[in-house]
């Protein structure tokens, strides 16, 4: 078997929360819980999930932003934990990350040219005519004019800000480009764009993407592989189509059964799930989902179902998907 | 059509430290008693200020309404004297918004948020009677173990949840309209599906219109009787939502169903995009505001701005519009 361009194993990452006089650790925040999981070169994985459900944690553990409370995290066959200065320097040039607001994930301070150049300049690369240079071809790129360069961010729409925000995640020629909703604040008529330019993107540099996202429709465009996660665990995983063809997991189908779908004639009949996200300081015993699951049984409150395989590449943590299937099929 | 809200020919904006803006120019449209509305466009097109010059909301002393009318039950609220309007805005007409986090006060408790509301409109009320009265909307609204939530705050309510309650303050003196600016956009999927069915569980109950704003095409089709989609500051087209959907004629509401993405499209490929972005409002294009982005412009789209007009049961404004029968 080829190796993955990233593999997941077991990540876990609790953040501390403190309380009292001195400040000490009362609890944890389970942000993430077990969760695995690979990339391949070129392919794009999308994440899905409510507020709180972890999706951006994973993002920026991958990115080193945080420290895994557990688990292992291999880029190209490599633990990423144990990469040495220069390794980890190749790592961060290889692995980039696109945020969701434009507005603030740009230094307002600072022109375009010195956005796009700090790349090259952090990693040594050229002379300061080339870097302005690369700079001016990167806007080109992501479909600005190259007299963009000297002007600030604040002189931009939100789409233009987004596609500055690409083009300095490109800018040294990455593998994997976490994108942690960045289409998500944008108008409709303008996340179409910036979706185009990321795909073409992906396909002339043979990207692989982690896509991030609430919007499921946006998701499944733009994915290969797709992720559910709940409460910080990954509920379901396959590849794009067979998941929205045949959701097992009843969390992914009342996700997916609570997308609205912009054509009058398909109002319809919703899964509509009772109550909130149980909070990650507490959550729930057994499986994570039985409080607001439709199906839950005595079993699913004590016991935590582990990822069972459906069929090759589709793996679902539930106790009874199968019975599940079965009743759908008969009713 | 008895109109319940009749907006013609509405233009507001704003004074600003380089002059006055204008927002809307020239916005009409009307609901009838029972209906809901839904106002869809992108960032800046005006829905809200739409939504605010009808609650006589906008931001004082900055923002002004400088022509047309809001008629509503046979009173202009253009016009309206400041004490009359205390009549309509709550008990006529209510409002929910988009964050409930800012419309709620952080530092009272949400029973006392709700009491005060029922006490404004009943002064003559008794303080244990507006409680029931709250535990009630808490209740209708389906909020669990309502006792308890009227004694928290706020912030120890769910983003769900608080909206819940501001549906629950809006709906106590059973309005005849309900305004609802973008209710749904900062809340999850799942809990979004939760207040759709909330709002056309209430309505049914009720018999009250909604103003419903969104920019999301997919929340329309799920909720509303008839759509107006507005683009700079004006409205384009008006239909009803099978109409909207399956038959779009102006070519941006064309260029604005075709850019979302379909569960049921073929994955990876280009999606359609309206080309460009949305002109800045102090640098407005004459004519037609849309030419710049429109694959259908002419040169007569750069001489004079097109008007609403009715055509086949909808209002378009177009001088190209796009052929109604579709491939």
């Amino acid at each position: 078997m080829k190796e993955s361009l990233l593999q997941v194993r077991g990540l876990k990452k609790y953040f501390p929360v403190r309380g009292g006089v001195f400040l000490r650790r009362i609890g944890n925040v389970q942000a993430v819980e077990e969760v695995s999981f690979s990339v391949e070169r070129g392919k794009t994985l999308g994440l899905v999930g409510e507020s709180g459900c972890g999706k951006s944690t994973v993002g920026q553990t991958i990115l080193k932003l945080h420290k895994p409370t557990a688990g292992e995290i291999f880029y190209e066959g490599q633990d990423i934990a144990a990469m040495n200065r220069a390794e980890l320097k190749a790592f961060r040039r290889d692995v980039q990350i696109i945020f969701q607001d434009p507005f603030e994930s740009l230094n307002a301070r600072h022109t375009v040219s010195r956005i796009l150049e700090e790349p090259f300049v952090i990693h040594e690369m050229g002379t300061a005519a080339e870097r302005r240079r690369w700079a001016g071809d990167l806007l080109n790129r992501v479909g600005l004019q190259v007299d963009a360069l000297d002007r600030f961010p604040h002189e931009f729409s939100g789409g233009q800000r987004q596609r500055i925000g690409i083009a300095r995640a490109i800018a040294l020629k990455p593998k994997l480009v976490v994108c942690d909703e960045a289409v998500s604040a944008l108008d409709v008529s303008i996340q179409s764009q910036v979706i185009n330019l990321l795909m073409d993107l992906q396909r002339e540099m043979n990207l692989a993407l982690i896509f991030i996202a609430h919007d499921l429709a946006v998701v499944k465009h733009v994915s290969d592989d797709i992720a559910v996660m709940y409460l910080g665990k990954i509920v379901e995983q396959a590849d794009a189509q067979e998941i929205y063809a045949f959701p097992r997991h009843p969390y992914t189908k009342a996700l997916l059964s609570a997308i609205p779908i912009p054509d009058p004639s398909r109002r319809g009949e919703r899964i509509i799930l009772s109550g909130d996200v149980p909070s990650p300081i507490h959550p729930p015993n057994g499986c994570r989902f039985h409080t607001r699951c439709p199906h839950a049984v005595d079993q699913c409150r004590s016991v935590e179902p582990t990822e069972e395989l459906v069929n090759e590449g589709h793996r679902v943590a539930c106790h009874f998907w199968n019975e599940l299937a079965d009743r759908n099929a008969v009713g | 059509m008895a109109a319940l809200l009749e907006v013609r020919g509405l233009r507001a904006g704003f004074d600003t430290d380089t002059g006055y803006i204008e927002v809307l120019d020239g916005v009409s449209f009307e609901l009838a008693a029972g209906e809901t509305l839904g106002l869809v466009g992108e960032s800046g097109c005006g829905k809200s200020v739409s939504a605010l010059s009808v609650m006589n909301l906008l931001p004082q002393p900055a923002g002004k309404i400088t022509a047309g009318s809001i008629g509503f039950q046979n009173r202009d609220l253009v016009t309206l004297p400041k004490e009359e309007f205390h009549d309509v805005r709550g008990n006529r007409i209510s409002m929910i918004f988009q964050e409930p986090m800012t419309a709620l006060n952080p530092v009272h408790r949400v029973g006392n948020q709700i009491i005060e509301a029922v006490k404004l409109h009943e002064p003559n009320l008794s303080s244990a009677i507006a409680r029931r009265r709250a535990l009630e909307m808490l209740e209708r609204v389906g909020i669990p173990a309502p006792d308890q939530r009227l004694k928290e705050y706020p912030h120890q309510l769910s983003g769900g949840m608080r909206q819940r309650v501001m549906i629950a303050m809006a709906l106590t003196m059973q309005p005849d309209l309900l305004i609802a600016d973008e209710p749904t956009t900062a809340l999850d999927v799942t809990i979004q599906a939760q207040i759709l069915d909330l709002l056309r569980e209430m309505q049914r109950e009720s018999g009250m219109a909604i103003l419903f704003i969104t920019h999301d095409l997919g929340v329309i089709a799920e909720l509303c009787d008839r759509v107006t989609v507005m683009y700079a500051g004006c409205v384009v087209e008006q239909a009803t939502v099978t109409q909207l959907f399956s038959t779009p004629r102006h070519p941006y509401t064309q260029g604005l169903l075709r850019s979302i993405p379909r569960l049921d499209a073929t994955p990876k490929q280009p999606l359609t995009t309206i080309p460009g972005t949305v002109p800045a409002l102090i640098d407005m294009p004459a004519g037609c505001r849309f030419r710049n982005r429109c694959l259908n412009a002419e040169d007569d789209c750069e001489l004079r701005s097109p008007d609403l007009i009715h055509a086949a049961g909808r209002q378009i404004a177009c001088h190209h519009p796009v052929a109604e029968v579709m491939p």
